[in-house]
């Protein structure tokens, strides 16, 4: 391996040569001298923004003498961060306007919002007096990425299966920032009153519900008074 | 040559740049032999990440003339590590990347002193921060940014005209590639925008849909995926998926072969395997050299003024020729994490209810329902009922106990106001003040947390 950094392939007389250097040693693999010069220049002509830089380094100064006094204070406690996820979670659940239907609890105490489950109790259709229960685990740089959703109910359904993976657009492929806790927990809230065979991630249980809704009815009291349905035993959730 | 007169310093080419003057230069620049010198005795530089961009870094700042550098990073060497982190050897393999990256370049350049750290950046107090005089970030995910970006914003501080305190400025130089495309940022918290403010800059992950990938896959990305996220919690109830363990990953991949031979799907590989599940573009070494050459001399240029910083965000992409763009993007000012935040002065007997009824009047404000937040510590939460119930006592405390007694500091704000009379949710930051204290917890904050 040729190591990058022995400066010994240029020579040049140029004015900016240490940036030159520094550059070409990383260009050398790709790049030709000439395009080199064209990279400089679009790089040199944009700098118009400037912090009083010239004093930087007399701060330092100060700081570094500052530091080796305060090494001898006594150490603070430690800070906790609050992430800017957080911080727009406290927003989502301060204004969570939830369904009778559906309940929230947060088993990590009050200061925990990261972490949190959420209870459906759907009035109407196949899954009407079940209890199902969702944890929500979600992530320091929320809403960029979306929370983990899993349904900790076993349940017999066509787009939750039997590990709890819940199949919901907006919680992969679709989520977007301006979507929020409540828009979730409603999507949640209608896959158990229109339950959905055409994006299945239980076939079985899909198959069953597109060519035979009597016996997907009864299949779904059979699993949530709890039973099996085929080998799969559930537990009751009622 | 002229080499043969003088010998040659590894400092010569630096030497021009801080020993005379230019039409480059920043304001109050004073080049010279002082300049020079204090830079390696008093400019101390953390860089986080000691992968493939980490190792360029270290090498290119230290022939910068640094002395005092730290590095932390939480990884471990890899076999596949080494085409291209190149300060690491075949019997590296399995060492902490920041120990050898420290030793390796120590050895090479003589003088400088690299202070390794083989952890994670969230197990160091937030104060192990604040020692440096720059940040150099070398990283490869949006979350561990994001982070470091909270922690050196959290030691600005701004005077009552809300302008930033220079003195309180960490600035941050943030390097990241991506196969042949990489970016270099200069981030002055409070003067320019931070990670915060631009963090849509970052497109979001792609996932696919769990039914394509429980149904009907297609690539072998999504075959891959079916195994990591479905096969592996059906096989293994309870254990956690862990991908830097080989044997998960081998796991991973083999379930994936099966999948996709089940669906006639080709291309799946171990190396595809690990790019997919641990969201990995593979990476170029030139890309790494390159937006660390530019990362290196930005922190040259902070600290020593020897020339205006970039303004503020340099996109290199190698796909096709190449092509460089800097744009100057801007700062968001109300973000949550470098804005200034809504001063306000209060009295430390002001309690929490009487200090929510002053939101809902103040002219900066205008909030109605508000729930308080403190340093994570939920002061009041006006729904869900739970919540409510559970910090409902809080509201006939002071504030300033519930903010454990210091005399000024940072909370957040949710609720609605009215806008041009639309109703709108909000999330704000407030720099509360207490007033009429005594001054002995002035000096609690005097170190700025
Ligand atoms: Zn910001």
């Amino acid at each position: 391996m040729v190591p990058l950094y022995d400066s010994k392939f240029l020579d040049d007389t140029f004015g900016n040569k240490y940036a030159f250097r520094l550059y070409a040693s990383a260009l050398s693999l790709s790049l030709s001298r000439s395009r080199f010069w064209v990279y400089l220049d679009q790089v040199q002509r944009t700098e118009s923004f400037c912090l009083n830089s010239g004093k930087m380094i007399r701060l330092f100064k100060v700081k570094e003498k500052q530091r080796e006094l305060a090494e001898n204070a006594n150490g603070k406690p430690p800070v906790k961060k609050q992430s800017p996820g957080e911080l727009r979670l406290h927003k989502d659940i301060g204004e969570l306007n939830l369904p009778k239907t559906c309940n929230i609890a947060f088993p990590n105490g009050k200061d925990d919002l990261m972490n949190f489950e959420v209870t459906i109790r759907p009035d109407e259709g196949y899954y009407l007096g079940g209890n199902f229960v969702f944890t929500f685990s979600v992530s320091p740089i929320y809403p960029h990425e979306a929370p983990k959703v899993k349904c900790k109910t076993k349940v017999y359904h066509p787009n939750i299966d039997l590990e709890g993976n819940v199949c919901l657009n907006i919680l992969r492929e679709d989520w977007k920032p301006v979507l929020n806790i409540n828009t979730i927990i409603y999507g949640l809230f209608h896959l158990f009153t229109q339950p959905n065979y055409e994006d299945p991630l239980n076939h079985e249980a899909a198959a069953v519900l597109r060519d035979n809704p009597k016996l997907f009815e009864s299949n779904v009291r059979r699993a949530m008074a709890g039973g099996y349905v085929g080998q799969t035993f559930f537990t009751r959730c009622m | 040559m002229a080499d043969s007169v003088a010998p040659p310093s590894r400092s010569r080419d630096l030497d021009k740049l801080l020993l005379r003057n230019g039409n480059l230069v920043g304001p109050n620049f004073e080049p010279g032999a002082e300049l020079r010198d204090d830079l390696q005795e008093y400019a101390r530089i953390l860089v986080v990440g000691a992968g493939g961009l980490g190792c360029e870094l270290l090498k290119d700042l230290a022939l910068s003339g640094f002395k005092n550098i730290d590095v932390i990073d939480m990884d471990r060497i890899e076999v596949t590590n080494l085409n291209r982190q190149f300060l690491f050897r075949v019997e590296d393999v399995g060492k902490p990347k920041a120990e050898v990256a420290a030793k390796r370049v120590m050895e090479r350049v003589s003088g400088v002193n690299i202070v390794p750290h083989f952890c994670r950046i969230e197990d160091k107090e937030i104060p192990f921060y604040n020692d440096f005089n720059i940040i150099v970030l070398g990283l490869d995910s949006i979350e561990a940014r994001s982070y470091i970006n909270s922690v050196a914003c959290s030691f600005l501080e701004y005077d009552s005209d809300d302008k930033p305190r220079e003195e309180t400025i960490k600035p941050m130089v943030d390097g990241g590639t991506e196969g042949f495309k990489g970016h270099a940022r200069v981030i002055m918290p409070g003067v320019t925008p931070c990670f915060e403010c631009t963090i849509w800059l970052f497109p979001p992950q792609v996932k696919f849909p769990l039914c394509t990938l429980a149904e009907t896959p297609r690539t072998a990305a999504h075959c891959i995926e079916y195994a990591h996220l479905i096969k592996w919690d059906e096989v293994h109830s309870g254990k956690a998926f862990d991908p830097d363990d080989p044997e998960h990953m081998k796991w991973v991949y083999d379930k994936a072969v099966k999948r996709a031979e089940l669906f006639g799907i080709p291309g799946v590989t171990y190396s595809l395997t690990q790019g997919v599940v641990k969201n990995i573009i593979p990476a170029i070494a030139s890309t790494n050299a390159i937006i660390s050459a530019a990362c290196a001399l930005e922190t040259l240029k902070i600290a020593s003024g020897c020339s205006k910083t970039l303004a503020n965000y340099l996109t290199y992409n190698g796909v096709a020729g190449l092509h460089i763009k800097v744009t100057e993007f801007v700062k968001d000012k109300d973000c949550l994490v470098c804005g200034p935040g809504v001063l306000i002065e209060l009295d430390s007997s002001v309690t929490l209810e009487k200090f929510i009824n002053l939101l809902e009047d103040h002219p900066k404000l205008l909030i109605s329902r508000a729930s308080v937040s403190h340093r994570g510590k939920n002061l009041y939460m006006q729904a869900p009922p739970v919540l409510e119930e559970m910090t409902r006592s809080n509201l006939s405390l002071a504030l300033y106990e519930l903010m454990d007694k210091v005399a000024k500091d940072t909370i957040h704000v949710t609720g609605t106001t009215s806008k041009d009379g639309k109703k709108t949710s909000c999330l704000r930051k407030l720099r509360v003040v207490f007033k009429a204290i005594d001054g002995v917890t002035d000096m609690d904050t005097a170190g700025g947390a």
